[in-house]
């Protein structure tokens, strides 16, 4: 049976990571499963978590001014799901549906922020990581306000 | 409208770039809420030129103005033309308005090809966008032909939103074809879309690229093209001789004559509309051209 630890190290966003600092993060690691259409978690809420994604899609969603959900982003297997669970005041800044059933592993973000304020080098790793999966959303999203495909262009 | 079409009937095949040859219209199919598919024929004991995947054709609406549309359709099935049309304006409203039976001037093929013959042997890579993905067919169409001249085909596709994505039949088939890997995405989705939402350039997180072994070919949008070219050389590692993209500018006579689609030192529609990366790499750079 594979170990969460083992399940952790394998993921990429773990990848290289130290073996000590996976003994931290699994004993904050649990396994989650959503249905389709099930909300990991909507907007306004706490983030208290973040997702390493194994199977399946999940969509980020807006509400539009009469709040009818756009999809702008999916992740599937091998991405991380939220960060807001990083940056203070920690509140979910949209909503996370599941496309269809999808596996993850959770990470707990109350659990992770004690850790990294108790061993700063597991924090600095963490946020080097974090760093470029938000750039790569920055550029993503800034390609996207291009509107590239537009018929005004 | 149709006398002039009957004035040029009986002068087609002479080899003038100038001269328009009247194809009928055997079929228009409706790609998407503003894009259309022609198939053209041309008229009964005419033949019509050969063209390689990348060319593209000057097509004449009679009366209304000539437009320069990529062929889009089969290189090796022989006696009919395939066009791919976006109706952005009142040329191309006029093309995609045509009944069946009725004329279209064409002139070409002209302009440069896809490397087919340096993507032998190797991993073809194509990223398409909105409708790049038209120039871009004939090489699918041609790879999955002769499959045992190259390992993988890779196709990424992006589009606007769902109703946008073009020929999703065909991405469907080509998906299922061994060693083939077609990914698309939507800039936008709304709920009742279950694929992929993002721009273009987070599909190559999904793909295992060899750089060594790879030509990349790209056509859509030049911004998209910039994002993508930048991902492919910082990020995968792909070398700038690999890159290929087409590029697009108001062609007129086709033949690099006229000067109306010069781009720096060249002429897209003679020395074009396919380039390699590398030749075009310092004027990509220069946001006033």
């Amino acid at each position: 049976m594979e170990t969460l630890e083992r399940i952790l190290a394998q993921h990429p966003f773990f990848e290289g990571l130290e073996p000590e600092y996976l003994k931290l993060l699994v004993g904050c690691a649990s396994n989650v499963r959503f249905d389709a259409d099930a909300y990991l978690f909507r907007q306004g809420e706490e983030a208290n978590q973040f997702y390493l994604l194994r199977h399946g899609r999940v969509a980020i969603e807006m509400c539009e001014p009469q709040c009818r959900p756009v999809r702008v982003e999916t992740l599937e297997k091998d991405d991380v799901l939220g960060w807001s669970w990083l940056v203070a005041p920690h509140f979910w800044r949209s909503d996370g549906r599941a496309v269809e059933m999808t596996r993850a592993i959770a990470l707990d973000g109350k659990c992770l922020r004690t850790k990294c304020e108790q061993n700063h080098d597991l924090g600095y790793e963490l946020l080097k990581r974090f760093m470029r999966i938000l750039e790569q959303r920055l550029q993503s999203t800034r390609m996207q306000l291009l509107d590239v495909y537009a018929t005004h262009r | 409208m149709p006398l002039i079409a009957e004035e040029i009937e009986g002068k087609a095949g002479v080899s003038d770039p100038m001269l328009p040859q009247a194809c009928r219209v055997a079929e228009i199919v409706k790609e998407t809420q503003d894009t259309f598919t022609l198939t053209l024929e041309p008229r009964e004991g005419e033949s019509l030129a050969r063209f390689a995947p990348g060319q593209f054709s000057m097509l004449y609406v009679f009366g209304v103005g000539e437009l320069p549309i990529s062929i889009s359709g089969d290189p090796e099935r022989s006696g009919r033309l395939v066009y791919t049309v976006r109706s952005v304006g009142q040329a191309t409203h006029a093309l995609v308005s045509r009944g069946p039976g009725e004329w279209v001037g064409v002139r070409g093929p002209f302009g440069t090809a896809w490397p087919l013959d340096e993507a032998r042997g190797k991993d073809v890579l194509i990223v398409a966008g909105g409708i790049g993905l038209a120039p871009l067919r004939p090489v699918i169409y041609h790879i999955l032909r002769h499959r045992d001249d190259f390992v993988r085909l890779l196709v990424l596709y992006g589009a606007r939103a769902p109703h946008d994505l073009l020929f999703r039949k065909e991405l469907t088939s080509w998906s299922r074809t061994p060693d083939t890997q077609v990914l698309t995405t939507v800039d936008y989705g709304g709920v009742a879309w279950h694929g992929r939402v993002g721009v273009v350039t987070t599909l190559f997180r999904h793909l295992r690229l060899h750089p060594d072994q790879t030509v990349a070919m790209i056509c859509g949008p030049e911004i998209m093209m910039r994002f993508v070219i930048s991902e492919l050389r910082e990020i995968r590692g792909i070398d700038a001789g690999r890159i290929y993209l087409s590029m697009e500018r108001n062609m007129k006579c086709g033949v690099g004559l006229c000067g109306h689609c010069q781009y720096g030192p060249y002429f897209i529609c003679r020395d074009g509309p396919v380039f390699p990366y590398a030749r075009l790499q310092h004027l990509l750079e220069r946001h006033e051209l």
